[in-house]
């Protein structure tokens, strides 16, 4: 089957289509890849000017600029775009691009499964912020819409539920995708153990995706019959209860927090060995532990309600499970530094974005386990400082792996270096800035200051005031990351193939920028060096 | 396009309107629905109009995929491709019902009694409705205000009891179909479809009688309370799917009459029977749990 596998003729003919049709209607990975990449950096900077609002507001004690419904929709419409809009769109986005390279196949599996799960992210999002314009406002009860409170959402309502009704269809079709497309498209050769492990962590990722998703879909239809059909799963008048809301929620929820930071460690893991010039340590343990977090994520979702008042078991059990995450991540870590050790190290903008990553993200994982610990949780509990952990797992965290991947890979795409000096300027502006803003919200936290919020007391005035400082300034500092994306799109030094003297795996066997179908015929299997090496 | 199908060969479909199309069709509907959540029939039209679009993207695009499919476009690649893409939809409903099946459990073995103050739930059931005691089914709510009460539950051993063995010989019946097809037998096919697609109707008939059954004589609604709300929307989601099945079992008898699918090639034909198995699967958990014990 080897020798004879290649592209059927009459596709070689419609190489990049051009004009608007080619993307509405495209089948191919990297168009539909470049379009989730381009949404997902459109709604980074719709969710992210919402974050300047709330830091406007927080500037000072008292109510200055926004009044305190529409501080609660920004706070709500931030994260369910950051989320579902730019993180989780982004992944995606990368998986198009890079699985099929990776894996030596021409494309993903069900290429028009692919277009359709793009296409609905913009009309979703349609349906989501229409709801700014209309009578009563966006959403306002939280991005985690815990009923009784989201039942009082006004017009909003059905909007919001269908928007993520519409998403969970995207993400489940994206993952259906991404899933086909490994076990069935890898090169001769390309065993499973062989794969990256970006491949690896999406693997993961999309079965966390398929396995959650639909229990996000059933808990927010439940909030709708509630609402609209006379049901009572989250009243106890009629028998139900507003915390099984929360419990059948977070068996969602923090499977998807997973969703959004493995492919992550995949790209870290990608970054760091072609930096350090030395193969990943430990790859195979590399994989056991994603599986481990994964496995792990289904059995530790009541951590998210410690002081709703479950019985003692399920704080001992939910406490103990999550304690437990910090092995199989741990190993993560240890491994990446062991990566590095006595290795033949530069710092492109890419390696720093990654180095950034693990010393950042680590300092999130430290705040995740003191959340962790139930007695102690009673007191961080709905502070900010659950509000400093999350963003240090998801700016320094998911963000920063995003941006490292793009200054990773970029040039393999475009055929263009981009500009390392404006790079690094990227990388120290965001480093230093994003610690300011978010750094003294532990502090804040400790102290009691609660989560959404738009007031608080005047002695958490001065670390608000730096926080807010330290956000503007992180804000801007992203518009510098699009400068460099054009001015790297458009033009700038030739990429060799290779692009990195230190990169190995399919994709860099390639020319860049790479061709319209990756394999046309599979790739030799002596070039598939594996993630061992 | 010019070759035909060749297994060695990587395939990658023409681009297609009908991702676009569909996903505005999807649109509409999500837009018309909360516009009559909202302010009322005024917005059902619009409603309608998304359903209408629907449906001309299920001809549509299905449609396409068929005519490649009998022009034998699609490789063994491409059919392992569409196989896994229906296993992991067929899962990901398996969650949706498990996100429901959760709640029923959650419902009985927790929130029911505690509000009826055992375990912990003593001084909830004091200070809520201290007269309100705790039983499964639960016939009448904690409370009265938004609630209803109701006669009694529907037994497993009539209607449900039969609806087992409906969908358990559908079942049998679509398996039949298959083996005529495997061995080229094309009546075997179109009567062991047609029988399946028969059942189909009936079960999906004798659910809505019992619903009436069940608003009419019993006063078992979606108001009475967590009982009636399990009860209504695990079936009711159920009897969906059913539905749903039934008329993908009904395009493949269309599909076998004309003569298509053959022995090696007939994906269609296997995703129905598997999704006809997982709607199988899901009414004897809702048997055992809902109706039985």
């Amino acid at each position: 089957m080897a020798d004879s596998m290649n592209l059927d003729s009459g596709h070689h003919e419609h190489h990049a289509p051009s004009g608007w049709t080619r993307w509405l209607t495209t089948t191919n990975h990297k168009d539909i890849g470049s379009m989730y990449l381009i949404f997902s950096l459109i709604m980074f900077f719709i969710g992210g000017a919402m974050a300047m609002i709330i830091r406007l507001e927080l500037f000072q004690p008292g109510l200055q600029f926004v009044d305190p419904q529409f501080y609660n929709s920004m706070v709500t419409m931030h994260a369910l775009i950051m989320i579902f809009g730019v993180v989780m769109p982004a992944w995606t986005g990368f998986a198009n691009w890079l699985i099929p390279m990776m894996i030596g196949a021409p494309d993903m599996a069900l290429p028009r499964l692919n277009n359709w799960s793009f296409w609905i992210l913009p009309f979703a999002f349609s349906l989501l912020l229409l709801t700014l314009f209309i009578p009563g406002g966006a959403p306002a009860g939280g991005w985690t819409m815990y009923p009784p409170l989201v039942l009082q959402t006004g017009a909003a309502f059905p909007f919001l539920i269908f928007a993520v009704h519409f998403l969970g269809a995207s993400s489940i079709g994206g993952a259906i995708n991404v899933l086909a497309t490994v076990f069935n498209m890898r090169a001769p050769g390309m065993t499973l153990l062989k794969l990256p492990l970006f491949v690896w962590t999406w693997i993961i990722t999309g079965f966390l995706l398929i396995a959650s998703l639909p229990v996000l879909a059933g808990a927010v239809t439940m909030l709708l019959t509630d609402k609209y059909f006379g049901t009572s799963f989250f009243s106890a008048a009629g028998g139900g209860d507003p915390v099984m809301f929360q419990h059948i929620f977070w068996f969602f929820g923090h499977p998807e927090v997973y969703i959004l930071i493995l492919p992550a460690f995949g790209v870290v893991s990608a970054i760091i060995p072609t930096f350090a010039r030395k193969p990943l340590f430990g790859y195979q343990s590399m994989v056991y532990a994603v599986a481990a977090i994964a496995f792990l994520s289904f059995i530790v979702w009541a951590h998210h309600m410690f002081t709703v008042g479950m019985p003692l078991a399920g704080e001992l059990f939910f406490m103990y499970t999550t304690i437990l995450i910090a092995v199989p991540t741990g190993v993560k870590v240890f491994n990446w530094v062991a990566t590095m050790w006595k290795g033949a190290m530069t710092f492109e903008t890419p390696m720093l974005f990654a180095l950034g990553f693990v010393i950042l993200f680590t300092i999130g994982g430290f705040s995740g386990l003191m959340l962790g610990v139930t007695p102690v949780d009673f007191q961080y509990h709905d502070t900010y400082f659950v509000v400093a952990h999350f963003h240090y797992v998801l700016v320094t965290g998911a963000i920063y792996s995003l941006i490292a991947a793009t200054y990773f890979w970029l040039p393999k795409w475009t055929g263009h270096m981009y500009n390392e000096t404006l790079g690094k300027w990227h990388f120290w502006l965001s480093t230093i800035s994003v610690n300011v803003l978010f750094f003294p919200q532990h502090f804040l936290g400790l102290a009691g200051m609660p989560r959404r919020i738009p007031d608080y007391s005047v002695q958490f005035a001065e670390f608000n005031m730096i926080s807010s400082i330290g956000g503007w300034v992180y804000g801007l500092s992203q518009l510098l990351f699009v400068y460099i994306i054009i001015k790297c799109v458009r033009g700038g030094k030739k990429a060799s193939d290779r692009v990195w003297d230190g990169a190995h795996g399919l994709e860099w066997t390639l020319a860049s920028p790479a061709p319209y179908h990756s394999f046309d015929t599979p790739p030799d299997p002596s070039t598939i060096e594996g993630g061992v090496r | 396009m010019s070759q035909a199908s060749n297994p060695d060969k990587y395939y990658v479909p023409e681009g297609s309107w009908w991702p676009l199309v569909s996903t505005i069709a999807l649109f509409v509907i999500f837009l018309g629905a909360a516009l009559t959540f909202n302010i009322g029939a005024t917005g059902s039209p619009v409603l309608i109009l998304g359903f209408l679009l629907l449906l001309v993207v299920f001809v549509g695009w299905f449609g396409v995929v068929i005519r490649e499919s009998e022009n034998g476009l699609y490789n063994s690649q491409v059919d392992v491709s569409f196989r896994m893409g229906m296993l992991w939809f067929i899962f990901s409903e398996v969650m949706f019902f498990a996100a429901f099946f959760g709640a029923l459990y959650y419902a009985r073995i927790y929130s029911v009694p505690w509000i009826g103050g055992e375990g912990a739930g003593e001084a909830t059931n004091e200070f809520l409705w201290p007269e309100f005691k705790s039983a499964w089914p639960l016939l009448s709510p904690p409370s009265e205000y938004g609630f209803t009460e109701f006669k009694e539950t529907i037994g497993a051993w009539g209607v449900p009891f039969w609806n087992t063995m409906i969908l358990l010989t559908s079942g049998g019946t679509v398996t039949w179909a298959h083996w005529g097809l495997i061995r080229e037998d094309r009546k075997q096919l179109i009567i062991g479809l047609a029988l399946t697609v028969l059942l189909g109707i009936i079960f999906v008939l004798m659910q809505a009688e019992e619903y009436m059954h069940a608003y009419g004589d019993l006063g078992l609604t979606l108001n009475s309370g967590i009982y009636g709300a399990t009860f209504f929307m695990l079936t009711g989601f159920h009897g969906f799917h059913v539905s749903m099945g039934t008329l993908m079992l009904a395009v493949i008898l269309f599909r076998a009459m004309k003569g298509h699918f053959t022995p090696k090639n007939h994906f269609a034909f296997e995703a129905v029977a598997w999704y006809w198995h997982f709607v199988d699967v899901v009414w004897i958990g809702l048997f055992i749990f809902v109706y039985w014990i």
